[in-house]
């Protein structure tokens, strides 16, 4: 048995959309260094539309997997659907993460919901 | 594949396997039966018992032995308590990096209303005589300090502690799981009055221990059940085991100096090379350390993560960061030696042994670089850092 599923090793270990958008619309920056997890989504959105995402983790392999995952699952969806992304879902498109690293999943819904709230403010 | 988690568990030596199966298919008898087979373990228990007292300097029936190093720390603890309690003196000194074995078995005493006080280790991991001499108070029962740390591997100056307990008649236990087999060790010239020990640690088998408690100190039962082990430790002995844990300690012991060169002499290599690593900072004394024994902190970084990906490489290792501990919290070990929260994170234990190879310790050191500054590469802590948003800290 390993830790991790294989969907969790494979966002591990081949992040999708890892780095940084100069110019983003929104930006978001949720956890603290303090317990072990930060992640700052970037988001560009086009007619209210994610066009692109990329994302910055210091974190565990469930955080950069959970980072990674949610990337993917907001990719080219229009905001409103962003917006309505939960924790679980990702944790359930991973193939389920353990209980204590559900926190992880948490962190990746609320690192959009900030960015989506900076995208608000900017607009 | 690159074991380099030594301080967790160790492999079997081939000779301690063989005695130990040797021990199974033969040797089934009961040591506490009549009949010859039963006293034909009986002998090999006995026997196992001379080997280990005189390799500490003790004698037989001063060794006890339990299911492994936390039960021995919390038999000598409890037995200490009891003793101290009947005179009146419920106060016990330790320190703050101790085993949890230690540390939960002293919370324990706290609610039973016995007094601790935690001493400080220092940003070096090095208990100071000085400070238990002055903590040392007229009820004071017992004073409890680890030969090594298990995280950071600072040896502890054990026979200063010892001696200041022997001028104060103070009883001294000392959890010394990481460094029998290790580092030279005589209970007597080190004025030890109790010691832990765990067989997995020097290539015995798990699930074995002992605890040496000096001539005159009643052990208090933490299983009751059997006159087993002098009547202090219930249960059927673990006859190949034990035997097993006698002669792997007997060959760790025998090879001790060559042992301590060769693995040192890596340690120091990794040692040099990984603090090359900009930002990075060892934690635990230079020289008081396990010769086995490297623990670093790379700010910015995460520990999990950095396992994962250095088990990708092959490479098996271990971390005080809180994810791999399940809690918020990082090692109470790294935050003892005043690690902050944010840097503790992000550490990094290798323990080596004598099957590392030289181009093991080059693989590790290219692949523990590699990882950390792939993982910086998307830390936005890092971005902070590297941008001057946020002060380095190490």
């Amino acid at each position: 048995m390993a830790l991790y599923s294989e969907k969790v090793m494979d966002h591990f270990l081949h992040p999708r959309n890892v780095g940084v958008i100069e110019d983003a619309d929104g930006v978001g920056e949720v956890g603290n260094a303090k317990c072990g997890d930060i992640m700052k989504m970037y988001l560009k959105i086009d007619n209210d539309v994610i066009t692109d995402v990329k994302f910055e983790t210091f974190g565990c392999g469930s955080a950069i997997a959970s980072s990674s995952m949610a990337t993917e699952m907001i990719k080219g969806k229009p905001v409103s659907e962003a917006r309505e992304l939960t924790n679980k879902a990702v944790a359930e498109a991973l193939d389920g993460l353990p209980d204590y690293k559900m926190h992880c999943s948490v962190l990746a819904e609320e690192a959009i919901k900030s960015a989506l709230e900076d995208y608000e403010k900017k607009k | 594949m690159i074991y380099a988690d030594n301080a967790a568990t160790t492999k079997m030596s081939t000779a301690a396997i063989d005695k130990m199966v040797s021990l199974m298919r033969e040797q089934y008898g009961n040591p506490s039966s009549l009949y010859r087979l039963g006293q034909s373990a009986k002998e090999v228990l006995e026997e196992a018992r001379e080997k280990v007292a005189g390799i500490i300097g003790a004698e037989p029936r001063e060794i006890t032995f339990t299911s492994g190093g936390s039960e021995a720390d919390n038999q000598a603890i409890i037995t200490a308590a009891k003793i101290g309690e009947a005179k009146g003196k419920k106060h016990i000194i330790s320190s703050a990096f101790e085993h949890h074995a230690v540390l939960h078995t002293l919370k324990k005493l706290e609610k039973e209303g016995f007094e601790i006080t935690l001493l400080d280790v220092h940003e070096d991991g090095l208990v100071r005589p000085e400070e238990v001499e002055q903590a040392i108070r007229e009820d004071t029962a017992l004073v409890t300090i680890m030969f090594a740390n298990n995280e950071i591997g600072t040896i502890q100056p054990i026979r200063e502690i010892g001696a200041i307990c022997r001028k104060k008649q103070v009883l001294f236990h000392t959890d010394a799981v990481q460094a029998i087999g290790h580092l030279p060790i005589n209970v007597v010239e080190d004025n030890i009055d109790m010691l832990s020990a765990s067989s997995h640690k020097f290539h015995g088998p798990k699930g074995v221990g002992f605890l040496y408690a000096k001539k005159g100190i009643r052990l208090v039962n933490l299983i009751e059940g059997g006159a087993q082990e002098r009547g202090k430790r219930a249960g059927t002995e673990n006859v190949p085991g034990i035997a097993a844990m006698a002669v792997a300690l007997e060959e760790a012991v025998a090879n001790l100096d060559n042992y301590t060169k060769n693995v040192q002499a890596k340690r120091d290599r990794l040692i040099e090379k990984i603090s090359e690593i900009p930002h990075s900072a060892l934690n635990g004394d230079r020289e008081h350390r396990l010769p086995s024994n490297v623990n670093f902190c790379f700010e910015g970084i995460e520990g999990e993560s950095l396992l994962l990906l250095l088990d990708e490489k092959g490479i098996q290792a271990s971390s005080g960061s809180a994810c791999t501990s399940g809690s918020l919290d990082p090692s109470h070990v790294l935050l003892a030696i005043g690690r902050v929260h944010d840097v503790a994170h992000g550490s990094l234990r290798l323990s080596i042994s004598e099957e590392t190879t030289d181009e093991d310790v080059e693989t590790i050191i290219k692949s523990v670089k590699e990882v950390v500054e792939y993982l910086r590469g998307f830390s936005p802590i890092w971005r902070d850092l590297v941008s001057g948003k946020k002060a380095f800290i190490l």
